[in-house]
């Protein structure tokens, strides 16, 4: 018998919801089955923590007297320059971008040690921040030149607004090349020395959802230690392509826009990164809840490992060169396992995305839920889906 | 019983440009792993080794070094790991050329084996968060 979302939440505000974390879930169904599964089970929490290069804030400053618009100027955040094309007193800042003074890669590879992710991480850690600011005046705006300490508790409103996060799968990435090569997917060592990947699998939000039947605009997540929302499909959303017959796809696919209020939020779960010889980015932490309504959900979330397949991709030369082919797939049992195998050698994988904080979310989202300080969300609107054809 | 060690060769500018450390292979029977070199012409070098062999042919290795004037010392510089900034991610796995970094199968979380560490400093600058230091 289907559940509803709305019976769901009243079984969590009683305390009675049964909660298992992707994995769990995974191990249930293995040993149970799918129908005892959707009878049981109420709520599934997945999770992930990786860098999300499409990941920034909004910040309202609040006004100085005399007032100043920084909309038409230029603005930094601890020499990081942040975007204020709008009115007086908003900024955004996205996590990629680089001090004016930062060699970038001049010196390659770049070290990138400070950048937007930094401030972002220092910021929501409570940290005084150095704005500085110049524009021109007007009539009601005179002030032309601004440098001051913000902080995050006396900002109007701090918004952590990521347009392109969760990717439902992703390449693994290998160097074909004969010289080491310098990527946003890490530092990868020349003829196939090592292969990349970057997703939970097994605990990736998206990928136990495959067809997005849950998730959807106005979904409530964990967003960065705090709750947060789905606001939008991320860019690059991608539904069609090509999946398994469990839904899964076998290539980078869709995606998620995520907002949240930045003032909840943790520098735990908000760390500025560093990509050598590519540049600073942001890692986020999301986990998404996924109510188990049926059977069909019960099997969606069961998905293991070993049945989540991602496509090795040449860096050296086909991702740069917007070329075509793989050097086949793999699945993320044995990309988890240390090692793949391609063209009949050995190579080491490494992950840039953190499995063991991916659980770590996993399991706090499941006791937010088991507590009752955390609610389920009905979908507003759907993510688009795979075209029926 | 095969063992590997760790160690920093020193060279001085007087042997800097001699045929020193092949022979541990040819004479006494020894392999080693040159994980990281620095050697500036008729100036001063150092190498840092893994080498491994029979227990016996170590000590007789190590003391043809100590005769051919280089200076031979244990691993040094450590290299840590600050705690608080690791995120248990995973990329210095794949670059760690002694297995000193390696991921534990159960809780997935990353080991750091210090005894393995060569100090080679591979994985300073690869951890996306800095949380490799080293301390001299």
């Amino acid at each position: 018998m289907a559940k509803t979302i709305s019976e769901i939440n009243e079984k969590i505000k009683k305390g009675k919801a049964v909660v298992l974390t992707a994995e769990e879930m995974t191990e249930f169904v293995r040993k149970k089955g799918v129908p005892q599964a959707a009878k049981e089970i109420d709520v599934v929490t997945t999770g992930t923590f990786g860098p999300m290069c499409s990941s920034g804030m909004y910040i309202n400053l609040g006004h100085s007297k005399p007032k100043i618009k920084l909309g038409g100027g230029s603005c930094y955040l601890n020499e990081v320059p942040a975007y204020c094309g709008f009115a007086a007193v908003d900024i955004y800042l996205g996590c990629s971008q680089v001090p004016d003074s930062d060699p970038r890669n001049t010196i390659h590879p770049g070290e990138f040690r400070y950048g937007g992710g930094h401030v972002i991480e220092d910021f929501v850690a409570g940290k005084d921040i150095k704005l500085s600011a110049k524009t021109y005046g007007t009539d009601c705006y005179p002030r032309k030149q601004l440098e001051t300490f913000i902080n995050i508790k006396d900002v109007n409103e701090a918004v952590l607004f990521n347009l392109r996060n969760a990717y439902q799968n992703y390449n693994v990435a290998v160097n074909l090349s004969e010289k080491v090569i310098y990527t946003y997917m890490g530092v990868l060592k020349p003829k196939i020395g090592n292969a990349n990947y970057c997703s939970a699998g097994q605990l990736s939000p998206l990928l136990n959802d495959p067809l997005y039947k849950i998730v959807g605009i106005g979904t409530k997540i964990f967003l960065g230690g705090g709750q947060g929302f789905v606001s939008f499909q991320g860019t690059q959303h991608n539904p069609n392509v090509e999946r398994g017959l469990n839904g899964v796809p076998k290539v980078p696919a869709g995606t998620l826009a995520v907002i949240g209020d930045l003032k909840q939020m943790s520098a735990k779960w908000l760390r500025g990164t560093s990509m050598l010889g590519y540049g600073p980015t942001l890692t986020v932490g999301i986990g998404i809840p996924i109510p188990v309504l049926d059977e069909e959900i019960a099997r969606y979330t069961s998905v293991g490992d070993e049945e989540i397949f991602a496509p090795i991709v040449d860096y050296s030369d086909v991702y740069p060169n917007a070329k075509d082919g793989t050097l086949g797939s793999v699945s993320y049992k044995e990309l988890k396992s240390g090692s793949i195998k391609i063209e009949g050698r050995k190579v080491p994988t490494a992950s840039l995305s953190s499995y063991y904080k991916a659980r770590e979310i996993a399991g706090i989202l499941k006791n937010w839920i088991e507590k009752g300080e955390f609610l389920l969300t009905e979908k507003v609107a759907d993510l688009p889906g795979p075209n029926r054809d | 019983m095969k063992i590997t060690k760790n160690i920093v060769l020193k060279f001085s500018r007087e042997i800097v440009d001699q045929p020193i450390v092949c022979k541990l292979a040819k004479v006494y029977d020894l392999s080693f792993n040159i994980i990281k070199a620095y050697v500036t012409p008729r100036q001063e070098g150092y190498l840092i080794l893994q080498v491994s062999g029979r227990e016996s042919d170590l000590k007789k290795g190590f003391e043809y070094l100590t005769e051919s004037g280089v200076k031979i010392e244990p691993v040094s510089q450590d290299v840590v790991r600050n705690e608080e900034k690791c995120t248990h991610c995973g990329v210095c796995v794949g670059i760690c050329p002694v297995g000193a970094l390696a991921v534990d199968e159960d809780t997935r979380k990353i080991n750091f084996y210090s005894e393995k560490c060569t100090a080679c400093g591979l994985c300073i600058n690869v951890c996306p968060v800095r949380a490799m230091e080293v301390r001299f």
